[in-house]
């Protein structure tokens, strides 16, 4: 238990550390840029991927399920609406993120410290934490983008699914997916989206800088930085639920 | 000059620098050597300011550590060079971006002339032809040579080289080993290596300060190590078979040139 506050004692006061001292911003904005292709640019083939078939999937299942003829069709496409927007984009997206990007930050700073290369940071008088955290801060600023794409293919996955499948037709998908649709459930999703995106750049920023030892442990910081950031997700996205939506 | 002042240095309660005091001279290559454990490394750290004393003082050119501000500790650093021991490149970045990196951070050099200023430290690491190479493509003494060129493209008035030799062939080991000397001279810089590297002792050693379990044990230059009496350093610097017979040999020679003197 002390262990655990010690630690999360230990993140505040590196986030405290990132916002100080910072880097030339002639410097700081080709970092901005490599992180923006790496982190952003970088997941967006995994996350087209996955939310273009899961959405396929929501809408298949849920049209499986509507074995009652007195069930209009629409839901289909309001369920798969649902879904994507409130819960998939967002929250299981930013998983798969952490699996895909998180891992990426942890293993890569890690390697950094393993091989001295932060310590010659250090010695040279440059903030390393604001060197090397701070980009991917603000890259992260454009994971809302990344969530937008998501919806879009899941949705766009729900209907192709739906009507090539034999569901539903296609003029009843899309009434379906405009059907009581509120817009402060898509600032919801960006707003969780927002807070996830700091998550991930940091949670795994942290774990990679201030590992110890050499390559096996660059493993199991990767792995616990995973660990540690579905569990920090899942409880935003639980505590958010509850403050914004009840 | 660097002027350390009775550094003492504990992690809990194992002490490992107990009072050390010494001077590095610019101009010179300051050697600290000793066996592993014998607090070669924390002493560099220390001199570096990544562990700070727990009493005792480091003055760089009189200006104590300790009592600087930390920006006048940032500013002290930007003096400062430093060759790590796996030469701590960054991976990311080509050669050229490695040795332009401390020039990008601290001044606004143009792009034309950072280009130029590249290209003369790595002429002068006797490095051509690999401006475009990342780190991985080039081979362990390359290595070593871009880390100097970094070290000290920003003029360092101090450089710190930690184990500069490890993992070097010994033709390699003695080229860097030139290199650093021929360096520091040049530009009169007051170089600190940490090394356990008896050619490089009897290479370059101007200044050789031995530690030993945390304390100043010797201090001298090569001359003075081969001839001195003091156990520590005599089971330190002769523990190989090679440098045993090269000791006998300078024995034997020297009584025989007492024998001839008293002829």
């Amino acid at each position: 238990m002390i262990k655990a506050l010690h630690q999360i004692g230990r993140y505040f006061l590196m986030l405290k550390e990132v916002f100080n001292k910072p880097t030339k911003w002639q410097v700081m904005k080709d970092l901005i840029i490599k992180e923006m292709d790496d982190l952003i640019v970088g997941s967006m083939g995994i996350v087209g991927f996955i939310s273009f078939f899961i959405g396929g999937v929501v809408a298949i299942q849920t049209a499986l399920n509507l074995t009652n003829p007195l069930i209009p069709k629409y839901l289909i496409a309001f369920a798969t609406r649902q879904s994507v927007i409130l819960e998939f984009s967002p929250t299981f997206i930013s998983i798969i993120v952490a699996g895909r990007a998180g891992s990426y930050i942890t293993s890569s700073i890690g390697t950094m410290r393993v091989t001295e290369q932060i310590d010659a940071l250090e010695v040279m008088g440059v903030n390393s934490l604001n060197y090397l955290i701070f980009p991917k801060i603000i890259a992260f600023l454009l994971y809302p983008f990344v969530i937008s794409i998501s919806i879009f293919l899941g949705i766009a996955g729900g209907w192709l699914a739906g009507v090539y499948g034999g569901f539903i037709g296609s003029d009843e998908f899309i009434a379906g997916i405009q059907r009581e649709f509120i817009p402060y459930h898509i600032a919801y999703a960006f707003i969780k989206t927002f807070i996830f995106g700091f998550v991930l750049a940091t949670i795994p920023s942290f774990h990679g800088f201030y590992m110890k030892g050499g390559a096996l442990e660059v493993g199991k910081a990767s792995t616990t930085s995973f660990v540690w950031c579905c569990v920090v997700i899942i409880l935003i996205d639980y505590i958010l639920t509850q403050l914004l939506l009840s | 000059m660097i002027e350390v002042n009775n550094v003492v240095k504990s992690f809990g309660e194992n002490t490992v620098l107990k009072g050390i005091s010494t001077t590095f001279e610019p101009g010179k290559t300051n050697l600290i050597i000793g066996r592993s454990g014998s607090g070669k490394t924390v002493m560099l750290k220390t001199l570096l300011g990544i562990h700070q004393p727990d009493s005792g003082n480091i003055a760089f050119d009189g200006r104590i550590y300790s009592d600087l501000t930390p920006d006048e500790k940032r500013a002290l650093r930007t003096e400062i060079g430093m060759v790590f021991q796996g030469s701590a490149l960054f991976d990311s970045m080509t050669v050229e971006q490695n040795v332009a990196f401390p020039l990008r951070m601290f001044t606004d050099m143009r792009s034309r002339d950072m280009k130029d200023r590249v290209n003369e430290v790595l002429a002068r690491v006797n490095l051509k032809d690999a401006n475009k190479k990342f780190p991985n493509e080039i081979s362990g003494g390359m290595q070593k040579r871009v880390a100097i060129a970094r070290a000290i493209v920003n003029n360092p008035k101090y450089l710190f080289c930690d184990e500069p030799n490890s993992g070097l062939d010994p033709e390699t080991s003695i080229v860097i080993d030139e290199l650093v000397q021929e360096i520091t001279k040049e530009y009169n810089i007051t170089t600190v290596i940490n090394t356990h590297d008896m050619n490089s002792v009897l290479q370059i050693g101007e200044k050789i300060v031995f530690l030993k379990n945390g304390l100043k044990e010797w201090e001298g230059d090569k001359d003075q190590i081969l001839e001195t009496r003091n156990k520590s350093i005599v089971e330190f610097v002769y523990s190989s078979d090679l440098f045993k017979k090269v000791r006998e040999s300078l024995l034997a020679e020297e009584e025989e040139n007492n024998h001839n003197d008293k002829k």
